[in-house]
């Protein structure tokens, strides 16, 4: 298996294109759902200091 | 009465947030499972070319994103027409909640393309019509992002968004066909919803898995995302303000 291995990541020669093209794609399509989960979690935040805002002006 | 008045329920934000958070659920599980499978098809099933080697593998996400990066645009452009036709503001979240996927899946196809085009046309980049027309989608995507993000009253940004992305549908059809009109190193279609295609099944099988895959991505993160744009918009609204997550 260990000479597998190690062929398997040389995909025969094309190690640059293929995992270049491969790690890239990986990096943006877990990159792009961790944005949007910070982007909710601000979202979030924002909303729960407007209504302890409002909560506070009312008392 | 009352069939027509369910189907404009999900146009209110209100009501689309909760199941806009299952379609982002279901879809984001069959994203997952089929990558798995994708990825182990592109890989260890599908077998070497017999030009191409193990280069062409990259068409396994080359292909699978360009399909993407033009169909959300499509799509984009739908929800955004619907948006200025009907006025309904969530069709306009929709149309701004998938433009980053959009640019992303762009941006993919035009990496993976430069670095499939070195090894086997010799240069990471070519004016080939294919490959301008695709960058050309991609400054249209950057373009919408930049236009809606300048424009503080949401309602003139979605309208003025909406009119960029329809002008810029006529792109769409020319990538398409640039590889037949202009004929200049791109590869004409290999798979064509007509004629079937001329790969081998297996390799077919893992790019269509592939694209099925992207296709469930794109949903699953224009969903989540679009519940933020629904909560930055709606922000002052009584509803959003009782909703469970957020803390008092």
């Amino acid at each position: 298996m260990k000479g597998g291995i190690s062929e398997f990541f040389a995909m025969g020669g094309y190690a640059l294109y293929v995992w270049g093209s491969f790690g890239a794609t990986a990096l943006l399509m877990i990159a792009e759902p961790l944005l949007v989960r910070q982007r909710r979690k601000a979202a979030l935040q924002r909303i729960s200091r407007l209504v302890r805002i409002k909560s506070e002006q009312q008392s | 009465m009352s069939g027509r008045l369910s189907f404009y329920r999900f146009s209110s934000p209100a009501a689309f947030y909760p199941l806009a958070g299952t379609i982002g659920k279901v879809s984001a599980l069959i994203a997952v499972v089929l990558l798995a499978i994708g990825l182990y098809m592109s890989f260890f099933v599908a077998p070497t070319d017999y030009k191409q080697g193990e280069g062409y593998r990259i068409i396994f996400i080359h292909v699978p994103s360009a399909w993407m990066s033009m169909f959300i645009y499509l799509v984009m452009a739908f929800w955004a027409g619907i948006g200025l036709v009907f006025n309904t503001r969530l069709s306009s979240m929709m149309a701004q909640a998938l433009a980053p996927t959009g640019a992303i899946m762009t941006f993919i196809a035009l990496w993976t393309g430069a670095f499939w085009g070195k090894p086997m046309w010799g240069a990471w980049w070519v004016w080939d019509a294919r490959l301008t027309s695709e960058l050309i989608l991609f400054f249209l995507y950057i373009g919408f992002i930049a236009l809606q993000g300048s424009i503080d009253d949401t309602r003139r940004a979605d309208r003025a968004g909406a009119v960029l992305l329809l002008v810029g549908v006529v792109n769409i059809p020319i990538i398409y066909f640039s590889v037949k009109w202009w004929n200049t190193l791109h590869q004409g279609a290999t798979v064509s919803v007509t004629e079937g295609s001329s790969m081998s099944t297996i390799m077919l099988q893992a790019m269509l898995i592939m694209t099925f895959a992207f296709w469930a991505y794109s949903v699953a993160v224009a969903m989540y995302r679009v519940r933020s744009i629904i909560l930055e918009r709606e922000k002052d609204t009584r509803w959003v303000s009782e909703l469970p997550e957020v803390r008092r």
